[in-house]
C-alpha cells in the first residue's frame, strides 16, 4: 500500500506543510464470527485537515460504520479487532495511547454524531442533563453552571424554548429537534473532529437539508474537521470538500468532489453515479449496480468489485488493484482507471437479465 | 446460476452477514424455526439434562414395576421407621412399610395432576386469550377484568379454601385436585396468550393478511395461533413443574390428596412429625418432588428460549 | 397523574370487592355447617345455636351476608369476631408482624442478593462467577418453595444446627431460614433479569454515545447503563412482594411462625369462615395497592410511560 501517496496527496488544495488533523493510515479492523473471521476493514488511508469535509461514501457493509466506530474508540471488542494500522491525530497514534488520555481526547476534541438519535440518546434522562454532562464530565463544572452551557448549546443548534426544553425527555422531541440535539451535544465542547455517521438517513427529506445545512455552518463556525458517512450521494454533493468511496472495507476512489462527480476513475463510483435518478433522464429505467457486495469472510482474491464490474478481465479477478494517482488529486483502486476515467474502458460483462449476477459479453446475444 | 445463488446469501447488510454460515438453506420459514429451535436445544446442556429427569419420572410414573418389585402397601408395624438399609434403601416409613417403594409409586400421581392440570389451562388460556386478544374492544376488556380478578386471589389460598370446602364430599382425588388447580390457576397463562396474540395481532403479516382478504377464522387459525403459541408452550411446560409443587404444597397443608392415596404430598406431611429422629422420611421425598419439578421447569425454559427468536445469544 | 391514581384505584374496587366476594362465597355458601365445626364434638343447645347463626348473619340470604360483613368492615373497620368472640382485627393484629418482618427480612434479601448476582454476572459475562451464577439461578428458580424449606430445614437446622427450624423464639435469628427458602426463587429470577437487561443496555446506542462523549467507563456503567436496567427490576421486586403474602402460607407452616399465614391455613381447618375472609381481603387489598405503587413507581424511573 503506498501510504504516502495516499496520505500526502488525497487531499486537494491541502496547504503545504499544514499538520494533518488526523490521519487514518493502513487500517485493519477485522471482527471474529462464528463463518470466520470477516475483514472489515482492510488497509484503509485518508487524511483530514481542519475546517475539511471528508465524505465517505459506501454501501451498507463497506466498512463506513466500522471506520467511525474505530476512530472513535467505541468499536465492540470482541468481536471486533484492531488488526493494525495507525489512527493519528494531530500527530499522536490514538491506538496505541493510554485509555485515559483517549478518553479526554473522546467527546471533547474527537466528538460523534450518530445516526438514530432516539436509540442514541438515553431514555430516561433529560435531554439537557445529557449535554451538560459533558460540561460536568470534562470540564468538571457545577450543575447549574452546565445546565445554563447546555441551555445555550441548545439555543445554537436551532432548538426553539431551549429554556423550557432542556428537561424534557428524548422521545419527546421530533426525529429534527433530536438530531439537533444529538448535534449540540457533540459541539458542545468544540471539537476539533466532528464525525457524523449518517446525521440525516432516518430523518424526513426537508428536515435532512435543514440538519445538513446546520452542520455545514457549525462546521465553519469552529473550523471542524467534519468526517461524513454516508450512503446518500445527494447529501455529499453538496457540503463535501473530497470523497472516498468506500467498498468492502477499502477505499477504491478519493478525489475533490468535483473531480468524483464529473469524472469518477473507478467502475464502482461510475455506478453508484449512474444510479442517481436524474430529472433530464426522460422515462428511462433506473440503473442498478448489479449482484451484491461480497462477504467480508470471504473476499475475491482480485478486486473485490470485479464480480460485479461491467469491465472486469482475469486480472482483476487475480490481482488486487492498489490504489493510485490517475490524475492531480485523484486516487483510484481500479486496473483500469485510467480508462474508466478517459470512458475508454472496454465492457467485458453485462448485468444478467434478472440484475442478480453478471454474464460475459462474448455470450451475449445479437439482439 | 451459481452466482445467484451465491448473491442470494449476501442479501444480508453487515451486522447479519456476519452470522451467516454460507449455507443458505431452501426450508419454509416455519420448518426452519423450528429446525433452528431443535439444533438449539440438543446443544443446551439444561435440556439434555431435564430430558434425561423427565424420561426416567415419566416413567416411573407409569410403569413403577420397572423400578420396583416391593408392594408399596405391604407393610408391617413391627419395622416402623428404620433408616435407609441394603434391604430397604430409602428406610421403611412410619407405617413399615418399604419406602423406596413408596416415593417411586408416588410419582405417578404427581405428574398426573402436573400433565392434566397443564392441558386443561392450557386449553382455557388458549381460547380465552385468542378470543381476548383478536376481538379487543369489550369482550377483551370483560375477559381481562375477569383474569384480573381471579389472578387477585392468591392461587394457594383460594385453592386451600375450595378443597378444605370439598372435604365435606370427602371427594379429594386426582380430578378434583386437579379441577380447583385449573380453577385458581388459569389467569396467568391467559395473560400470556393474550399478550401474544395481540403483538401478532397487530404486526405487519397480520395486516398483509386481513388485506388479501382473509376470513377472521383463517386468520386466526393460520397466522395468529401459530405465531402466537411458542410463549404459551415453554410456560406450559414449566407450569407443569409448578403444579406438581402447588399439588405437594396443598397435600402438604392437608386439604390435597387423602389417605390411602401415595403421594408425595403425604409423605412430606407424615414426615414433619419425626423430622428430628427420622429425617430420611422428608429427605427422600423432598428430593423426588425437587427433581421433578426442576425438570419440568429447566425444560420449559429451555424450549421457550429455543422459541423465542430474539433470545438467540 | 393525580388523575390517573384515582383512576386506578376506582378501577381495584370492583376487583377487590369480587375478588373477596368469591372467597366470601366459598367459605360461607359451602355446604357443612359451621356453628357445628365451632361446636365440635360437644354438644350445643339450640338456644346457643340460634345466637351464635344471628350473629354471623347465617340466616340471612348470602348477598345480605356479604354486604352486612363488607359494611361493617367499611363503618367500623369491624373485620367481624372469632368464634371465640374476639374480633378479628386483634387476631390480625397480633398475627401482622410476624408475616411484615417475614416478608421485610425476604425482600431485603431477595433484592441485595438478586441485584449483586446480576450486576457482577453481567460485568463479568462468560468468566467463572458469571456461569455460576446462571447454574445457581436455574436451580434456585426451579426448585419450589417447599422443597427449597425442607431442604433448609434438614441442612442447616439439622445437620449444622445453624439456625432454629420453628417458631419464632430467637428472634430475628428465626426469620433467617424461612426468609431464605421464601427468597430462592425471587433472587434467582432476579439475577437473571437484572444480568440480562444489564446486558442489552450496556450494548445499546445510548451507552455507546456515552462512551463516546468521554464518560469513564464506572460512570457508563452505573449512571447510563445499571439507571435503565434497573427499571424492570424494580417492577418485577414490586409485583413479587405483592405476591409475598400468600407466599407466606406455605413458609409459616413450614417453620411453624405463628403469622397470618399459619393463621389463614388453621382457620381454613377450622372453617372459621370471619378469619379466613379477614386475612384474604388484607392479603388481596395488599396486593392490588402494591401493584398500583408498582406502576406509579415505574412512571417516575421510566419517563416514556405516559398516564392517560
Amino acid at each position: 500500500m503506498t501510504e504516502s501517496q495516499t496520505s500526502t496527496r488525497i487531499a486537494p488544495g491541502t496547504r503545504p506543510g499544514d499538520a494533518p488533523l488526523l490521519e487514518v493510515k493502513d487500517l485493519h479492523v477485522e471482527f471474529r464470527t462464528k463463518a470466520g473471521v470477516a475483514e472489515a476493514i482492510n488497509g484503509l488511508n485518508f487524511t483530514l485537515h481542519a475546517g475539511e469535509t471528508l465524505a465517505i461514501l459506501g454501501e451498507s457493509g463497506s466498512g463506513k460504520s466500522v471506520t467511525a466506530q474505530t476512530i472513535m474508540g467505541i468499536l465492540d471488542m470482541p468481536p471486533g479487532r484492531i488488526a493494525g494500522g495507525e489512527i493519528r491525530y494531530r500527530g499522536d497514534d490514538l491506538l496505541t495511547m493510554s485509555e485515559e488520555s483517549r478518553r479526554r481526547l473522546r467527546g471533547g476534541k474527537i466528538a460523534m454524531i450518530f445516526q438514530d438519535a432516539l436509540s442514541a440518546l438515553n431514555p430516561v434522562m433529560p435531554v439537557g442533563w445529557q449535554i451538560a454532562e459533558m460540561f460536568r464530565v470534562h470540564h468538571g463544572m457545577k450543575r447549574k453552571e452546565a445546565r445554563v452551557k447546555a441551555v445555550e448549546m441548545m439555543t445554537r443548534v436551532g432548538i426553539p424554548a431551549a429554556e423550557e426544553r432542556a428537561g424534557d425527555y428524548p422521545h419527546q422531541f421530533s426525529g429534527g429537534m433530536r438530531q439537533r440535539i444529538m448535534i449540540a451535544m457533540a459541539i458542545a465542547l468544540d471539537p476539533d473532529v466532528l464525525i457524523a455517521d449518517e446525521p440525516t438517513t432516518a430523518l424526513d427529506v426537508t428536515v435532512q437539508a435543514q440538519v445538513m445545512r446546520l452542520l455545514k455552518d457549525l462546521q465553519k463556525e469552529f473550523n471542524m474537521g467534519l468526517i461524513l458517512i454516508t450512503h446518500d450521494l445527494g447529501v455529499v454533493a453538496d457540503v463535501a470538500d473530497k470523497i472516498a468511496v468506500m467498498y468492502s472495507g477499502r477505499v477504491m476512489e478519493a478525489a475533490d468532489v468535483y473531480e468524483i462527480y464529473g469524472k469518477p476513475g473507478h467502475p464502482y463510483t461510475q455506478g453508484l453515479l449512474s444510479s442517481i435518478p436524474r430529472i433530464d433522464d426522460e422515462g428511462g429505467r433506473l440503473r442498478a449496480i448489479p449482484g451484491l457486495p461480497p462477504s467480508l469472510t470471504d473476499l475475491p482474491s482480485g478486486c473485490p468489485f470485479s464480480p460485479r464490474c461491467e469491465f472486469a478481465t482475469d486480472r482483476c479477478r487475480t490481482e488486487r488493484p492498489e490504489l493510485r494517482l490517475i490524475a492531480e488529486g485523484h486516487l483510484s483502486a481500479c486496473h483500469y482507471a485510467e480508462d474508466v476515467y478517459a470512458g475508454t474502458a472496454t465492457r467485458t460483462q453485462r448485468p444478467s437479465p434478472t440484475g442478480a449476477g453478471m454474464i460475459p459479453v462474448s455470450e451475449e446475444a445479437p439482439e | 446460476m451459481s452466482e445467484m445463488h451465491k448473491a442470494e446469501a449476501r442479501t444480508a447488510p453487515i451486522d447479519s452477514q456476519l452470522e451467516t454460515s454460507g449455507k443458505s438453506e431452501q426450508k419454509t420459514e416455519e420448518a426452519s424455526l423450528l429446525a433452528d429451535a431443535w439444533r438449539s436445544l440438543r446443544r443446551n446442556p439444561w435440556f439434555i439434562v431435564s430430558a434425561v429427569l423427565l424420561l426416567i419420572f415419566l416413567t416411573m410414573a407409569v410403569f413403577p414395576q420397572l423400578f420396583t418389585n416391593t408392594d408399596p402397601r405391604e407393610c408391617l408395624l413391627s419395622r416402623s421407621r428404620q433408616d435407609p438399609s441394603g434391604e430397604f434403601w430409602f428406610g421403611t416409613d412410619v407405617q413399615g412399610c418399604d419406602y423406596y417403594s413408596r416415593v417411586i409409586h408416588g410419582a405417578r400421581n404427581s405428574i398426573a395432576i402436573g400433565f392434566i392440570v397443564a392441558i386443561g389451562t392450557f386449553i382455557v388460556a388458549v381460547l380465552l386469550g385468542l378470543v381476548a386478544g383478536y376481538s379487543g374492544g369489550w369482550v377483551d376488556a370483560l375477559i381481562s377484568r375477569i383474569t384480573d380478578m381471579v389472578f387477585a386471589v392468591p392461587y394457594i389460598l383460594g385453592a386451600l379454601v375450595l378443597l378444605n370446602a370439598l372435604q365435606a364430599f370427602q371427594a379429594q382425588g386426582v380430578r378434583e385436585v386437579s379441577f380447583v388447580l385449573i380453577i385458581f390457576m388459569w389467569p396467568t397463562m391467559t395473560r400470556l396468550m393474550r399478550g401474544s396474540v395481540i403483538s401478532v395481532v397487530n404486526s405487519d403479516f397480520v395486516m398483509a393478511a386481513r388485506a388479501l382478504g382473509a376470513g377472521p377464522i383463517t386468520i386466526m387459525r393460520r397466522h395468529i395461533l401459530p405465531n402466537s403459541l411458542g410463549p404459551v408452550i415453554g410456560y406450559a411446560t414449566v407450569f407443569t413443574g409448578i403444579i406438581i409443587g402447588a399439588e405437594a404444597v396443598l397435600t402438604f397443608l392437608g386439604v390435597g390428596l387423602q389417605l390411602p392415596a401415595i403421594s408425595w404430598g403425604l409423605q412430606l406431611s407424615d414426615a414433619r412429625q419425626y423430622l428430628q429422629t427420622s429425617p430420611h422420611l422428608l429427605l427422600f421425598p423432598v428430593i423426588f418432588v425437587g427433581l421433578t419439578v426442576f425438570a419440568f421447569m429447566t425444560m420449559g425454559d429451555a424450549v421457550r428460549d429455543a422459541l423465542d427468536p430474539k433470545s438467540k445469544k | 397523574m393525580t388523575r390517573y391514581i384515582i383512576r386506578r384505584l376506582l378501577q381495584f374496587v370492583p376487583v377487590i370487592l369480587i375478588s373477596t366476594l368469591i372467597v366470601y362465597a366459598l367459605v360461607f355458601a359451602m355446604p357443612g355447617d359451621p356453628i357445628r365445626a365451632l361446636a365440635g364434638d360437644r354438644p350445643m343447645s339450640d338456644a346457643v345455636r340460634e345466637t351464635l347463626r344471628e350473629q354471623y348473619n347465617l340466616d340471612d340470604p348470602f348477598f345480605v351476608q356479604y354486604a352486612k360483613y363488607l359494611w361493617g368492615i367499611i363503618s367500623a373497620g369491624d373485620f367481624g369476631t372469632t368464634f371465640n368472640g374476639r374480633p378479628v382485627s386483634d387476631l390480625i393484629a397480633q398475627r401482622l408482624p410476624v408475616t411484615a418482618t417475614l416478608a421485610l427480612v425476604t425482600f431485603v434479601i431477595q433484592t441485595i442478593m438478586g441485584i449483586i448476582a446480576g450486576i457482577l454476572a453481567a460485568l463479568y459475562r462468560d468468566r467463572f462467577f458469571d456461569r455460576f451464577v446462571q447454574v445457581a439461578t436455574v436451580t434456585m428458580v426451579a426448585l419450589p418453595t417447599l422443597v427449597i424449606a425442607f431442604l433448609m430445614q434438614l441442612v442447616f437446622g439439622l445437620n449444622l444446627g445453624l439456625f432454629p427450624i420453628a417458631g419464632i423464639n430467637d428472634g430475628l435469628i428465626s426469620y433467617i431460614l424461612p426468609a431464605l427458602a421464601m427468597a430462592s426463587v425471587s433472587t434467582g429470577i432476579l439475577a437473571r433479569l437484572v444480568r440480562s437487561e444489564l446486558l442489552d443496555s450496556l450494548t445499546s446506542d445510548y451507552v455507546r454515545t456515552a462512551t463516546a462523549k468521554g464518560m469513564k467507563r464506572t460512570r457508563v456503567v452505573t449512571r447510563h447503563g445499571l439507571r435503565n436496567s434497573l427499571i424492570p427490576a424494580v417492577t418485577f421486586i414490586g409485583a413479587d412482594l405483592a405476591s409475598m403474602m400468600a407466599g407466606s402460607i406455605v413458609v409459616e407452616a413450614i417453620f411453624n411462625l405463628p403469622g397470618l399465614g399459619e393463621q389463614v391455613y388453621r382457620s381454613i381447618q377450622a372453617q372459621e369462615g370471619t378469619v379466613v375472609v379477614g386475612i384474604v381481603t388484607l392479603f388481596v387489598i395488599f396486593f392490588v395497592l402494591i401493584n398500583l405503587i408498582v406502576d406509579i413507581l415505574y412512571g417516575l424511573l421510566d419517563p416514556r410511560i405516559r398516564y392517560e
